[in-house]
């Protein structure tokens, strides 16, 4: 398995390089030697069974853990060379490279069109009409705008889950990042919102890198092109997505993948 | 006891009640300055308390640590809300009519006033903030805002009808009271009107009881005391219906709390 993940380091540069990272919440070590090396340009998924750390994971690479009391992390996570675990980091323009989509839809209780903006306005990339144009854009990017443009003064808690939860994806692609993290963004929509939303991301990986947080394994197999499966904070393998459904190297992701335990 | 009220003050009720002075040994004409006096020292106990009780409402939900320290502070400021408001008085006595010398004055007596209502504001302040769900500020927060914007577009303008609500109920808290302004600047009768903020005034609480109770003519000026109950038990509760009407507009429109 190191070897694979030298190999991928070397034919697609990867975007996000984790090196022997390890995160206690208190006293509680969550995440324990994890190295990982997320390529540009693809979808990333990380699965794995409830409270393995895969959320915690995801929100180390736009420094959310920050936000919890008590957390304390060692080892590194590589963006574009820089190291954004240390302190120096300015975590501000790192949440502007890297977005985030949450598991429930939190669209602010605001209108349509100010939700998007808020980003815009909040990194004061444009005003104006230069603004409405982005807005607009961001929109069409995340598969909304034909729904909402006669609307988008009304309130985006009007919307449907689905909806919410694609308004959420443009606010966060209004601000222009590289990279986008995804903590389980279908689970809780349904079916049909679901293949939407999966529809989308294989669309945007041609021009972001995806990381996506599930434990569904099905959405894993069909959105991702990579593929990491993550138990009790640990890594247990890190493949391509074919290789890990078909011939999976380690015998817990066989079983996870059989579904004797999720 | 509204009913009681009414009945037997709402004949002296009329505009020249609520446009003139007393007169005639308090036996005759309004209440005017009693009114004056009352807006004014609670304007002036507004002014000192919204602001420091609101920041320090929103420094205690967002900024504060969850330590030792702060959790003895929290309960203290709960506990400064629930101290009889004699003694608030007694304290204004003791800093601001003597300490810093403002003598008894519209200005001791609305600080004083300021100091009573601050924890009751910072108290609800902090929890309208605390209502407000996380998801608000993470969505931001994961844009890239500063923790400051988070709290300044997604926090407080969801948080505002709250901390109105509480506003408008110590102001409401505000009028009624006697004991904080007996000894910091109300006074039983003044012919003038409170020029600058360190003269003595009227008050609608202090007149009623003058009125009811140390007057030597008590039967002659018993249809003044009911008229000037009433009228402050109707302001009392417009305010009241106010943040009432406010708390039930947003229990309708927070959709966020499905």
């Amino acid at each position: 398995m190191a070897g694979l993940i030298g190999g991928l380091m070397d034919m697609d540069k990867g975007k996000i390089v984790i090196q022997d990272l390890n995160l206690w919440f208190g006293t509680n070590h969550v995440l324990k030697d994890i190295s990982i090396t997320i390529p540009a340009r693809a979808v990333t998924a990380i699965m794995g069974p409830s409270g393995c750390g895969k959320s915690t994971l995801l929100r180390c690479i736009n420094r959310m853990n920050d936000l919890i009391a008590e957390t304390k992390i060692t080892g590194r996570i590589i963006i574009d060379g820089e190291d954004i675990c240390r302190s120096q980091t300015d975590v501000i323009e790192l949440r502007k490279r890297v977005g985030m989509v949450f598991q429930k839809p939190n669209p602010f209780p605001k209108s349509i069109f100010e939700n998007v903006a808020f980003g815009i306005r909040v990194h004061r990339l444009a005003k104006g009409a230069d603004l409405n144009l982005r807005v607009e854009m961001a929109l069409k990017q995340a598969h909304l705008w034909n729904e909402v443009k006669d609307r988008l003064r009304d309130n985006a808690f009007s919307l449907s889950g689905g909806q919410q939860q694609r308004l959420c994806l443009a606010r966060c692609l209004a601000v222009e990042p590289q990279i986008i993290l995804l903590d389980e963004p279908a689970s809780a929509l349904d079916p049909h919102s679901t293949a939407r939303l999966e529809e989308l991301i294989i669309r945007l990986k041609k021009d972001y890198t995806i990381v996506i947080v599930t434990h569904n394994m099905q959405q894993a197999a069909r959105v991702s092109d990579y593929c990491a499966f993550v138990m009790l904070g640990e890594l247990i393998e890190f493949d391509r997505t074919e290789k890990v459904f078909t011939n999976p190297g380690d015998k817990r992701t066989e079983d996870f993948l059989g579904g004797k335990f999720g | 006891m509204f009913y009681y009220l009414f009945s037997n003050g709402v004949n002296v009720l009329s505009w020249k009640f609520l446009t003139q002075p007393p007169s005639q040994g308090m036996t005759a004409g309004g209440i005017l300055p009693c009114i004056i006096g009352t807006v004014y020292i609670a304007f002036i106990s507004l002014i000192f308390s919204i602001p420091v009780g609101v920041l320090a409402g929103i420094y205690l939900a967002e900024y504060a640590p969850e330590n030792l320290l702060f959790r003895i502070i929290r309960s203290s400021i709960r506990s400064l809300a629930g101290i009889p408001s004699i003694v608030y008085g007694l304290f204004g006595v003791a800093l601001l009519v003597r300490g810093i010398n403002f003598g008894p004055s519209v200005l001791a007596s609305g600080l004083t006033l300021g100091l009573m209502n601050l924890p009751w504001i910072v108290a609800t302040a902090e929890e309208a903030i605390r209502a407000i769900p996380g998801s608000f500020r993470e969505g931001a927060l994961a844009i890239g805002a500063t923790k400051w914007e988070a709290i300044r577009h997604n926090v407080l303008p969801f948080a505002f009808p709250g901390i109105l609500t509480g506003i408008l109920l110590a102001l409401a808290r505000t009028m009624g009271e006697t004991a904080p302004i007996l000894f910091t600047g109300v006074t039983y009768f003044t012919r003038e009107l409170p020029r600058t903020p360190l003269h003595k005034f009227m008050a609608l609480p202090y007149h009623l009881f003058a009125l009811a109770t140390q007057h030597d003519q008590i039967m002659k000026v018993r249809p003044m005391a009911f008229g000037t109950a009433l009228i402050l038990l109707i302001a009392v509760l417009c305010f009241d219906a106010v943040a009432f009407i406010i708390r039930l507009r947003i229990a309708t429109a927070n959709k966020w709390q499905v």
